[in-house]
């Protein structure tokens, strides 16, 4: 549970135990067998890092061309470096909406999943009572299961009560999808927390509702940031769901309204516009990224750690 | 009523009916059903339990029975046919071919990448100076944030950038190799000869993962004692030496959830396949259970047999994981090296 702990506050460079960080000037000097590893393990990573950047720039690269020119060479720079092809990607393709839809889909999914997880996680965590384990592992098959097993009843469940082809049915869906992974790693997460607060708390009269909204829930800051990023991360990244359950176009969000998309610019040869398309879909989550690493990436580590 | 020292009920039976307890405190009393707790333990466990019955759980139920008939969706027909739609799946040669597929992806995706993983991890963190205290490498933060990141990048969208990657004329890779002058990719369709399809395929998804439980390794690795590592040099260890046989059985179970992960993904891998190979791939070569699934019952209407499909899928995916840790026990179990 360390890993948790650290998470919300930044995570400052592991000090503690050995510092795992670069090397500072003035070490020992190093062997050359050491000079030999060193070399070698850089230019790995260089290489593998070659690899992971260069689709990226190319496809940058590529979205400020024309088609003409992205089919004359892959390397040609574009010869002028003009937003048309970002206008046709936000206009034509309506990229835009669907950006909108996919955030209105996310944020209140996540909402409604962390205020759900996080009570389900402190009752299940902190009370006992008959059938407690058995929630448990109700919550653990719903995370094993593939959803692709519920996908089918489920196009019929939010068909019968009307909600199919709709954004409040994909919140529901979203939000219900993340719940067993959010109760998981939040029980863990309110055991771990000291009991005597919230017993001092009952003592001096606080009812549950209050001991939870304004003693726990406080206290599991840091748990409920990790599992917000995480969620976030997946739901936005969401396919499977929102092609079976939403297949009215006006409601559409990003990742299927770019899957179809593609499959229209196949026909129509419209790349460039595509290239730019997945720009306007990979920059803003990458400045997240860029802004957020160290707490995404010790969410990640907190995550999968338990 | 009797009660331990705790305050813990010491006979059950006398429980009250329904009867809660707060772990180690106060015990439960009948007078203690307040509007406060009553209302606490309906919105906080009953209404969200039974939201996540009724659109996860009942769901999987529901495709269990589905599978069981032969219902086709829009009319209310539906007639229980026993195990017809699983004894029709074993004799589709499409859907075995997609089996087929699904394991092949689902030994080699998990192995190389959680290879290439481990060894970039183990670069990081164990790379630098061996004398004095153990180093990583310098600039390894760099390393860690780029590689990280296919990981934010939506799966889908990773799919429609390597499939312009891919693409025989226009695409960059072909575009590399003949500039190399390797002529015979000039218009080397990668994702069109049954040849390289799947491992072109696979390739992308490994693309898309390793920076993942890079980050993971290497936080996991950073969770070890340094005194282990000083320990195994002191001993004459080498660095290989140190990576098989102190760092990989310390984080054997980082490595045991790793493999689950990534192999439930690989046994699903839609969304790759939705963006590469919309069509299953020349000669079916990289279709998967997930897509005969889908266009089973979104296509072609057949709900009960897409549901049998669904529960092969589960029942290879719980296989999966218990040959996981089957594999994991096997193989040591938990105390190989103590800590």
């Amino acid at each position: 549970m360390t890993q948790i702990s650290q998470v919300g506050a930044a995570p400052a460079p592991s000090g503690e135990r050995v510092s795992f960080e670069p090397a500072e000037a003035g070490g020992p000097p190093a062997t050359p067998g050491d000079k030999a590893v060193t070399g070698f393990s850089h230019t790995v990573l260089i290489i593998w890092s070659i690899m992971v950047i260069l689709p990226l720039i190319w496809v940058l690269m590529s979205s400020f061309k024309t088609s003409s020119e992205i089919f004359a060479s892959p390397f040609a720079l574009p010869a002028h470096w003009s937003f048309v092809n970002y206008v046709n990607a936000w206009t034509t393709a309506g990229i835009g909406s669907f950006f909108v839809n996919s955030v209105i889909v996310v944020v209140c999914a996540l909402i409604l999943t962390m205020l759900f997880g996080s009570m389900s996680a402190y009752v299940l965590a902190r009370f006992s009572f008959p059938g407690n384990r058995a929630l448990y592992y109700l919550m653990l098959a719903g995370l094993t299961f593939p959803i692709f097993l519920a996908i089918v009843p489920l196009f019929f469940v939010l068909r019968g009560i009307g909600l199919l082809n709709t954004l409040p049915g994909l919140i529901l869906t979203y939000a219900a999808f993340a719940f067993p992974f959010t109760v998981f790693f939040l029980y863990a997460f309110f055991r771990s927390l000291s009991k005597s607060i919230a017993e001092a708390a009952a003592v001096d009269g606080a009812g549950e509702w209050r001991i939870f909204f304004q003693i726990m829930l406080p206290m599991a800051k840091p748990g409920l940031a990790t599992v917000a990023i995480l969620n976030f991360v997946g739901l936005w990244n969401q396919f499977l769901l929102p092609i079976a359950l939403n297949t009215n176009p006006d409601n559409y969000v990003l990742t299927q309204a770019m899957a179809s998309f593609a499959s229209q610019a196949g026909y129509s040869v419209d790349f460039g516009a595509l290239f730019a398309a997945v720009v306007i879909t990979v920059v803003p989550v990458l400045i997240i990224y860029l802004i957020f690493q160290r707490q995404l990436q010790g969410s990640v580590s907190a995550g999968t750690n338990k | 009523m009797t009660t331990t020292a705790s305050g813990e009920l010491a006979t059950p039976v006398s429980a009250p009916p329904g009867g809660l307890r707060r772990i180690g405190s106060a015990r439960w009393r009948r007078r203690n059903l307040t509007f406060d707790k009553i209302s606490f333990f309906v919105v906080f466990l009953i209404i969200p339990v039974a939201f996540y019955i009724a659109f996860v759980v009942s769901p999987f139920v529901q495709a269990v029975y589905f599978s069981l008939t032969d219902w086709t969706g829009f009319t209310p027909a539906m007639n229980f046919i026993g195990l017809s739609n699983y004894a029709k799946l074993f004799t589709d040669s499409t859907f075995l071919q997609a089996m087929g597929n699904n394991i092949l992806m689902a030994i080699v995706v998990p192995i190389v990448t959680l290879g290439l993983a481990m060894f970039f991890a183990t670069l990081v963190t164990v790379g630098g100076s061996t004398r004095g205290n153990i180093r990583g490498l310098r600039s390894s933060s760099f390393y860690r944030v780029i590689s990280f990141f296919p990981y934010v990048i939506p799966a889908i969208v990773i799919g429609l950038i390597w499939s312009q990657i891919y693409d025989p004329s226009a695409g960059l890779l072909n575009g590399i190799l003949t500039r190399l002058g390797l002529e015979q990719f000039t218009s080397f369709a990668w994702l069109g000869d049954p040849r390289t399809a799947r491992w072109a395929v696979m390739f992308v998804i490994i693309w898309g993962l390793v920076g993942f439980y890079m980050v993971l390794f290497i936080a996991a690795i950073k969770g070890v004692p340094a005194e282990v590592f000083e320990a195994a040099r002191i001993d004459g260890a080498g660095r290989f030496r140190t990576a098989i046989s102190i760092t990989i059985p310390l984080i054997r179970e980082n490595v045991q959830t790793a493999f689950i992960y990534i192999g439930i993904l690989a046994l699903d891998a839609f969304v790759y396949m939705a963006a590469l190979e919309p069509g299953g791939g020349p000669n079916n070569t990289t279709l998967v259970m997930a897509q005969q699934l889908f266009t089973t019952a979104f296509t072609k209407g057949q709900f009960g047999y897409a549901c049998a499909m669904g529960v092969v899928l589960a029942v290879i995916t719980l296989a999966y994981a218990g040959l996981v840790f089957l594999v994991n026990r096997i193989f040591g179990g938990k105390s190989e090296v103590g800590e």
